[in-house]
């Protein structure tokens, strides 16, 4: 049993009246953390592309330019990191999946959203459609920056951010969920913040 | 190599604070008394767990301070924005209990009976404290080796053991450089490490130097990389970052 | 926020293999450089803890602590060798 330490409360400060926005087991924290499992990439754009795969062939791919034409949406939103932090009343410059995935035709029913650098996570497609899921570009007003997954990331706030890739190149469409990165060591394959789904079996 | 594999499994116990010295405005030492402490190397490293009443808990890593044969001991610098270091700094009192495990590191260490060459001790702020362990080891047990404590801090006043390094008769060479503020009057060293300061207190390669590097990852990497420049073999390179929270996130 | 080295997740190893690793040699699947444990590049936030190769950057070893277990991936290394 470990003995308590007297006086030792961690950082777990909910502001009054918040209760009811942050899941359970979290803290709300005012500072943007980084997390990251290697080093930050630097794409420029002139270099970027999202592609829309299946199969191992791209269906649809945007460059930059073409990606920043589409409907830019300003969306505020409470984001939760499943090493407990929370960060309300985000705000991210966005396309929306949506616009994206209707630009595709398909019958998947999951993505599995790969980065640069190497990281991939899988989420329902109902969870990346239906105005539920952004490919975010900017953030509090300016570019989003590298070290937060810029020059784009994904933007899924009802799941743990860890489905939210930084560095994202683009979806892989397929008919059945496919353990990305953290999911393959034990991860929960959807992670839901509301019913504290962090690890398999949770 | 005989010693250098830690046997037996690592657990956490149950130490008691027996004291907490102030050393400068952001840090204190924290002395303990572990009940089955099996020693220690200099430059090793435990592990402390703090455990809320509501379960939660945090883990960090702190450099042991004190040498071998001492009492175990860390000294904790104390982040504006850290969740374990202002408690340890702040609010621990002597007689509180506190889990941790240890002894840890098999390669940042040094030891007089097997490691030989000068030494050359370098220190970004509180990088340092892993760095006095060695020159503490090396005084309780007589070596000869020559040594030297290149010792980079933002200001004199953060500077942690001072009176002890420049006790007359330690046989120690401390080079301060002052990166955010210098007193008045100072004519030591100011701002960073740089190539030429290295070039100016590196031992010589001829003499088979052997150096350990301590402090955050930028401090670390610009002097490892400036000595292996000056001709410093890596594996005679010692190294260990530190995170701005000091040690583990 | 830079990442630190093998010498920080010491305490993890001993617990995942009973000894003390940081001076062990790793050997990189990928690039084949070999060098102590305890300068590998390490990525400590969690989710997980992710250990890189310094000389290629590819990934030698992920731990994620998953309730009360480690799950330990060791891949990414042609070799491990404690002293």
């Amino acid at each position: 049993m470990s003995p308590i330490s007297r006086g030792f409360h961690g950082r777990r400060r909910t502001p009054a009246g918040e209760e009811g926005r942050v899941p359970p087991g979290q803290y709300v924290t005012t500072d943007f953390p980084v997390l990251s499992a290697g080093p930050t990439p630097h794409t420029p754009t002139e270099k970027w592309t999202f592609s829309i795969t299946q199969g191992g062939g791209a269906l649809k791919s945007w460059t930059w330019d073409e990606m920043r034409a589409l409907p830019e949406e300003d969306v505020t939103t409470d984001i939760h990191c499943v090493t407990r932090w929370s960060k309300l009343d985000t705000h991210w410059q966005a396309v929306s999946i949506d616009t994206l995935l209707e630009q595709v035709e398909h019958q998947a029913s999951f993505v599995l959203a790969f980065s640069d650098g190497g990281y991939t996570t899988n989420i329902p497609v109902q969870d990346v459609t239906g105005g539920q899921a952004w490919l975010a570009y900017g953030y509090d007003g300016g570019p989003l920056p590298a070290e937060h997954g810029g020059p784009a990331r994904l933007l899924v706030p009802h799941l743990y951010f860890w489905k939210s890739a930084k560095w994202v190149r683009g979806l892989e469409l397929l008919d059945h969920d496919k353990p990305g990165f953290w999911e393959t060591y034990g991860y929960n394959m959807y992670g839901d913040p509301w019913k504290e789904q962090r690890y398999a079996g949770d | 190599m005989e010693g250098t594999a830690v046997r037996g499994r690592l657990t956490w116990q149950t130490a008691t604070v027996a004291q907490i010295i102030p050393e400068t405005p952001r840090t204190s030492t924290i002395v303990f008394d572990v009940p089955e402490w099996a020693g220690h190397r200099a430059g090793q490293h435990l592990d402390v767990r703090l455990t809320a009443d509501d379960g939660y808990r945090a883990e960090r890593s702190y450099s042991i301070a004190s040498a071998p044969g001492e009492p175990v001991a860390i000294t904790v610098e104390r982040l504006e924005d850290g969740e374990v270091s202002p408690y340890l700094t702040e609010e621990l009192r002597a007689g509180d209990e506190i889990e941790l495990r240890g002894p840890i590191g098999g390669y940042f260490v040094w030891d007089p009976a097997t490691d030989n060459g000068p030494l050359l001790l370098a220190a970004g702020g509180s990088g340092v404290v892993p760095l006095r362990s060695i020159l503490r080891n090396r005084e309780r047990s007589g070596s000869a080796v020559m040594a030297r404590l290149l010792y980079s801090s933002r200001s004199l006043a953060d500077v942690i053991y001072r009176q002890e390094f420049e006790r007359p008769g330690s046989g120690l060479d401390v080079i301060y450089t002052l990166t955010r503020s210098q007193p008045e009057g100072w004519r030591g060293h100011a701002g960073r490490v740089d190539d030429a300061l290295l070039a100016e207190v590196a031992w010589p390669t001829g003499q088979e130097p052997l150096a350990f590097v301590c402090g955050p990852t930028s401090f670390v990497e610009g002097v490892a990389q400036g000595l292996v420049g000056l001709g410093y073999p890596p594996g005679r390179v010692k190294t260990e970052r530190f995170g701005a929270t000091g040690g583990r996130q | 926020m830079n990442p630190l080295d093998g010498n920080v997740i010491g305490g993890l190893l001993h617990e995942v293999f009973g000894v003390e690793m940081t001076d062990a040699s790793g050997t990189c699947a990928n690039c084949d450089f070999t060098g102590p444990v305890a300068q590998t590049v390490v990525y400590l936030d969690a989710p997980g803890t992710v250990v890189r190769c310094r000389n290629c950057s590819s990934v030698l070893m992920v731990f994620a602590r998953i309730h009360e277990r480690y799950c330990v991936d060791l891949r990414g290394l042609a070799a491990l060798e404690a002293r």
